[in-house]
């Protein structure tokens, strides 16, 4: 068991290197580098600018010395943002994008289970066959239609009922208030309470057709306790090995729902950034959200076989 | 048992030679004509097709003409009109912030999401067989060398990949449609490759060595026949996803510019209007949304045409 932790954890860290690599040298076969303007500049004055950020050294170079900085945490310089770091921004929004991400996982999590599990035991009727049309459509929809419909229904519209006023503010951070939170987690989550969903009424039905759980039901357990007690526990465990799935869907949403609603998140900084083509940041996310998305894939794959008996060890 | 007499023979071969056979492509097509979603979505998607393609001929205005008398006139039928915009004929979708058409606008956008569909998807089409089937048909080292590094970049998700292209290639539209299908081939790959490994080993294929068939003949009659039906399913699925790299990319600003326009251009724009100008988000995000939908069901019923196993 250990011997596989070990061999995994040493097989991540390859994968996140040619990652690295592979961003550092696309960012760098661009044509135009990041200071090209609309005035020229004296060619001093570019030559030290170029200096400053060693874009004047080989291109060897260039990549060692930024290895050698990724190593201590230094990201480097914004290329835009001329008086931060790159470290300094993904600081500002990091907590901003990680509440947003685990307050979505956690309703998904809550609300797709509930969901798969409703529709399991109602197999072939008119629950499971709703639930499995809402999960379509919430899998089919994108973001950046979901978002601007909720909020012209709960922010522009705004909606009362039995006379208490739901409406809600339509972007802004606002120091993390839950009312500001309610909509771009909402949005986050649709469509992982969709899939997981599917996945867990998957699950549950195979679960609820096997021989173990029949024989709770014959040993005359109610139909409460089997489900909770037996046949949830395998039938939630296809879940532990969507964590790196998700963690990459949260971050691929979180670029739409921080951009639409007005968040300080590391999404936003992000989408700045490959605007204005501000190299180093962009670099910086990038290799933030793979390192993220790798490690939990590695916590979901060891996780998957401390609580799976049936996996081997190999 | 009696001996067939020679007379008999004959008439069996002829009765042989008259029954058709059924092909593995005919049961798949009426599998697929007797499934009512795939068979409806079908028809949609191809109505808006057409529309797409004959947008100039639909319409008299055109995607980029801009009337600032006409700015974000509701729809004709709707019941907001103004005297305003009752002056400025008939715009059956109404018109965007700009004054322009939307009718052809959606359906222009319909051009370019639906060609970045088939183009992108062309290209993981193209990428993903040759790198899958070449992993698949060489195995050994080669080929679990190739399949790591597949490993590797699906460890991110695909999008950042796309944005780093257009960041460093300067928003190009001819780029963009290769850029996503340039990611986007790693599931064809994996599939192609898994097909591949496990058909070479099947006893049909041995029985057709033994029976000394040549490697071409080989590939020819049995690998990719088998191949085809999981890839014909995935495109279905690829396109969809495309559509909606592209739509994606474009609502952050990262894909297609003005004046030309797509699906996610116009619901980015949309979405700012939508306080006073509903229908400039509703019409392309219904299309959108419609053509998704079509595309997921076609898959459905293919992968269940294509997989007489799973009967």
């Amino acid at each position: 068991m250990h011997f596989y932790a070990v061999r995994r954890i040493l097989g991540a860290i390859p994968t996140l290197f040619v990652i690295i690599t592979l961003a550092f040298f696309m960012m760098r076969i661009a044509p135009g580098g990041p200071f090209d303007g609309e005035r020229r500049l004296p060619p001093e004055i570019e030559r030290n600018i170029a200096a400053a950020y060693n874009l004047d050294r080989p291109l060897h170079e260039q990549y060692l010395i930024y290895l050698g900085n990724l190593l201590q945490g230094d990201l480097g310089p914004s290329f835009r943002n001329r008086d931060f770091t790159v470290s300094q921004l993904i600081a500002v929004g990091l907590p901003v994008s990680l509440r947003l991400g685990v307050s979505a996982i956690i309703l998904a999590l809550f609300l797709g289970t509930t969901l798969g599990v409703l529709a399991a035991l109602n197999q072939n009727r008119a629950a499971d066959y709703s639930v499995m049309t809402v999960a379509m459509i919430g899998i089919t929809i994108p973001s950046f239609v979901t978002a601007p419909l909720l909020t012209l229904i709960f922010g522009v519209y705004g909606v009362s009922i039995f006379g208490l006023d739901l409406s809600l503010p339509v972007g802004g951070w606002n120091g993390g208030a839950l009312r500001n939170m309610i909509l771009p987690v909402t949005v986050l989550a649709l469509p992982q309470v969709a899939i997981i969903a599917r996945l867990v009424r998957g699950s549950m039905i195979e679960v609820l057709h096997s021989n173990y759980v029949r024989t709770a039901r014959a040993k005359g357990l109610s139909s409460y306790r089997v489900v909770t007690r037996h046949a949830l526990r395998a039938g939630l465990l296809p879940l532990v090995s969507y964590i790196g799935p998700a963690a990459a869907g949260l971050a691929t949403g979180s670029l739409i729902v921080e951009q639409i609603f007005g968040l300080p998140g590391i999404g936003r900084y992000f989408v700045q950034g490959a605007l204005n083509r501000d190299y180093t940041l962009v670099l910086g996310v990038v290799i933030l959200y793979a390192t993220a998305i790798i490690t939990l894939n590695l916590v979901a794959d060891i996780l998957y076989r401390v609580l799976d008996p049936r996996v081997k060890y190999d | 048992m009696t001996p067939i007499l020679p007379s008999e023979r004959a008439a069996l071969m002829n009765r042989a030679q008259n029954i058709k056979g059924r092909s593995l492509w005919t049961d798949a097509r009426r599998r697929l004509f007797r499934n009512r979603a795939a068979v409806v979505s079908l028809a949609v998607l191809g109505t808006i097709a057409l529309m797409a393609i004959f947008a100039p001929l639909l319409s008299p205005y055109t995607y980029e003409e801009a009337d600032f008398s006409l700015v974000s006139c509701a729809p004709d039928w709707w019941r907001m009109e103004t005297a305003r915009c009752q002056a400025g004929g008939a715009h059956w979708f109404g018109t965007d912030a700009v004054g322009r058409d939307l009718f052809v606008r959606t359906l222009f956008g319909a051009r370019v999401s639906l060609a970045v569909g088939l183009v992108a998807t062309g290209v993981s089409l193209l990428i993903g067989v040759t790198y899958g089937a070449t992993a698949g048909f060489i195995g050994g080292r080669i080929d679990e060398a190739m399949m790591r590094f597949v490993d590797v970049l699906y460890s991110l998700p695909f999008i950042f990949f796309v944005i780093i292209l257009m960041v460093v290639f300067n928003r190009n539209f001819i780029l963009l449609f290769v850029a996503i299908g340039a990611v986007e081939w790693l599931t064809m790959a994996r599939i192609v490759r898994g097909q591949t490994l496990s058909i070479k080993q099947k006893e049909f294929v041995e029985a057709a060595r033994a029976a000394g068939v040549s490697s071409f003949g080989i590939i020819r009659r049995h690998i990719v026949p088998n191949v085809v039906g999981p890839v014909v399913v995935y495109v279905t699925l690829t396109i969809p996803a495309v559509i909606l790299a592209e739509s994606f990319l474009s609502f952050l600003g990262l894909g297609i510019q003005e004046p030309m326009t797509s699906w996610g251009v116009l619901i980015s724009e949309g979405a700012t209007q939508m306080e006073n100008a509903p229908w400039i988000l509703a019409f392309p995000a219904l299309f959108m949304a419609v053509t998704l939908f079509c595309f997921n069901f076609i898959g459905d019923g293919l992968r269940d045409a294509l997989d007489p196993q799973d009967q």
